[in-house]
């Protein structure tokens, strides 16, 4: 019906200054739509990337493979097997398994390790370390060690150990020196200190020392397979997903990342949840801005309204009339909103560069394209009670008074 | 001559119960194609209600009303408004035009809304109905900058733009002074001899219903001359 659009528009332009006050208030919703969104996203994203950013999405660790209690049906216990010195638990067939796992689509990295723990001596000083062996190149696949180095360097070749600022600082150890490592299956070899790194994490900081893998094969003895493999996905919140292929694809126990995080799952839920309240009554507000703006215009036009019926047009006319008023007005104060939110986004440092302190809102979050939908479909709704109120007119009544 | 559009025996009541009032009290009227009628009566008689009815923009409580051989009582709200559209033109005394639109625009109007948009040959038409009505200078103003008598020239245009057969005029002249009374009285008779369209014109001024050539008296809810 472009002659409905043309008198809408009339309608519209003819009273610019009550047109644009509208399409502005319907803007400033929009606006905290998109702001909200930003907000929720990307704080969600920032507490994310603080407290799984440095972990491993999808973990495989080796099953312990024999019970260690022996449980009679009464529940009695019988059997205590303590784990044997040897019996560590092994993921024997690593060297198949990477490259299927590294072929599954999401899987951004995947670091094969053997960890352990072990004693770091250094002259009479001594200190309990957790050891992870990883391959040499793959150093930074999860925890993003050569963003993190503050001194030396991150290659991990054989002989080589990198440990923590406050491990370093504990031990006044400085890069070069040779450090004897022991690990608890007793082995014990010589290594240079190629690195130290700082990642504002303390138990990370204080205790975790990085040396290749094949130097924690000869510390663990372990010749062949790994203890452990982390995986690294391109987004975390399709670890569960992934994590549900990997196993049917290796039978391994692929275990993501939120499991045992409920407690965060569940905070950025109710984070979500404030989100999308404070979004519905923004779009609510529009609603009712709309719908009484449009009420207002309706009784204001009532004797046109009637002498428009009188002249022939139907009730559908009519209708069309107001409500093409409410979706212009969406429409122009959704992308006039959508613009306002995104100049106003714009100064916010991006998503990979949030700092304490400031707000981390998301530019990438806004859900413009949504905010403005909404609001269309809002106002559309908003206008389909004042435009029955116009097909309603009685053309004797409005033109009569 | 044939008959353009038959009423009989209408009753009109307003309200219910205490407040009802019964303004129409079994009127019947006949106008034939091509007649130039002016509705007369005192004021309250209920000339303003009956071109109401006849313009199917209200239902009498009771009687009939057939023009162009349809059942104007029958017909439901779509019917009477493409039949209205079609056939039927109108000029009120007051809110009479679109007040955000330009001369052409309000007289293109009845072509437009059937048509769903505003072709080149209905604006074509509207010019010409305008240039007839001596507003060739003003065919596209804004109708807000237009004088009393100006605007009930537009008016009268729009109401022969679909070239309906009749044409209904609730005190067209009301607020007039005589001058511009007089001109629009003066398109209005010339409308009707050249193209044959039918008028019914309510006025209280005895000057104005003396141009036209049928007088029709209404009082106490019927015709009475
Ligand atoms: N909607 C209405 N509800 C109740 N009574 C009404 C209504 N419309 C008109 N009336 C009454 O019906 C009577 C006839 O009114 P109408 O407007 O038809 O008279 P009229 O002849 O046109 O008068 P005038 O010459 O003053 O215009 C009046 O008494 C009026 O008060
Ligand atoms: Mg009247």
């Amino acid at each position: 019906m472009l002659y409905a659009l043309k008198i809408a528009t009339r309608y519209l332009t003819a009273n610019k200054a009550q047109t644009a006050l509208l399409v502005t208030g319907v803007a400033v919703g929009v606006f905290i739509f998109i702001f909200m969104s930003a907000l929720i996203g990307g704080l969600a994203e920032f507490i994310l990337s603080r407290t799984v950013g440095d972990l491993s999405h999808i973990t495989i660790e080796a099953e312990t493979d024999d019970p260690s209690l022996l449980i009679s049906p009464e529940g009695h216990v019988l059997v205590v097997a303590e784990r044997g010195r040897m019996r560590t638990a092994t993921l024997s067939e690593a060297a198949t398994w990477l490259p299927l796992i590294e072929a599954v689509p999401g899987v951004r990295a995947v670091s094969p390790q053997i960890t352990g723990a072990g004693f770091l001596t250094r002259g009479a000083q001594t200190a309990q370390v957790s050891v992870t062996g990883v391959e040499p190149g793959r150093e930074s696949a999860i925890l993003d060690l050569a963003g993190y180095m503050v001194e030396g360097d991150v290659r991990l070749g054989s002989g080589l150990i990198v440990v923590g600022r406050d491990l370093a600082d504990d031990l006044a150890l400085s890069i070069g020196q040779t450090l004897r490592l022991e690990s608890s299956d007793g082995v014990a070899a010589a290594l240079t200190l190629g690195g130290i790194f700082k990642t504002g994490n303390g138990a990370i900081d204080g205790a975790r020392t990085f040396v290749s893998l094949s130097t924690a094969r000869t510390l663990f003895t372990m010749p062949q397979g790994v203890t452990r493999i982390e995986i690294k996905l391109g987004d975390l919140n399709a670890a569960d997903a992934t994590a549900v292929r990997i196993r049917a694809l290796t039978g391994l126990d692929a275990v993501p990342w939120t499991d045992g995080a409920e407690q965060l799952m569940e905070a950025l839920d109710a984070q979500a949840q404030t989100g999308y309240f404070l979004k519905t009554f923004a779009l609510i507000t529009i609603v009712i801005g709309v719908a009484s703006a449009l009420l207002l215009s309706t009784y204001r036009r009532r004797p046109e309204i009637g002498i428009m019926r009188a002249m022939g047009a139907g009730r559908g006319f009519v209708v069309f009339v107001f409500v093409t008023q409410g979706a212009l007005i969406g429409l122009l104060g959704g992308i006039m909103g959508a613009v306002l939110g995104y100049l106003a986004l714009l100064p916010f440092p991006s998503r990979d560069a949030f700092e304490a302190g400031t707000l981390p809102m998301d530019i990438t979050q806004g859900s413009y394209g949504l905010a403005i939908t909404l609001t269309v479909i809002g106002a559309i709704l908003a206008s389909i009670l004042p435009a029955r109120a116009a097909a309603r007119v009685d053309p004797v009544t409005a033109i009569g008074q | 001559m044939t008959a353009l559009l038959e009423v009989s025996d209408l009753i009109k009541t307003y309200g219910t119960g205490e407040a009802a009032t019964r303004v129409l009290r079994g009127l019947s009227l006949r106008l034939e194609a091509g007649e130039m009628a002016a509705l007369l009566g005192p004021s309250g008689s209920g000339k303003s209600t009956l071109l109401t009815i006849l313009g199917t923009l209200m239902k009498p409580t009771s009687g009939s009303y057939v023009m162009l051989g349809q059942d104007m009582i029958a017909a439901d709200d779509r019917a009477l408004t493409g039949f209205r559209n079609a056939h039927i033109g109108f000029v009120f005394q007051f809110h009479n035009l679109l007040p955000d639109f330009t001369a052409l625009e309000n007289v293109v109007f009845p072509t437009a809304v059937r048509d769903g948009r505003e072709t080149p040959a209905a604006r074509a038409r509207g010019r010409d109905l305008l240039t007839r009505m001596g507003l060739a200078e003003r065919i596209d103003f804004p109708t807000a900058n237009l004088s009393g008598g100006q605007k009930q020239r537009v008016a009268v245009a729009r109401a022969l733009m679909n070239s309906p057969e009749l044409v209904l005029a609730d005190e067209p002249t009301g607020n007039l002074d005589r001058a511009s009374a007089m001109q629009v009285m003066d398109l209005i008779g010339q409308i009707n001899r050249e193209e044959g369209t039918t008028f019914m014109i309510s006025t209280h001024d005895e000057k104005i219903a003396a141009v036209c050539r049928r007088q029709i008296v209404v009082g106490d809810g019927v015709v009475t001359g």
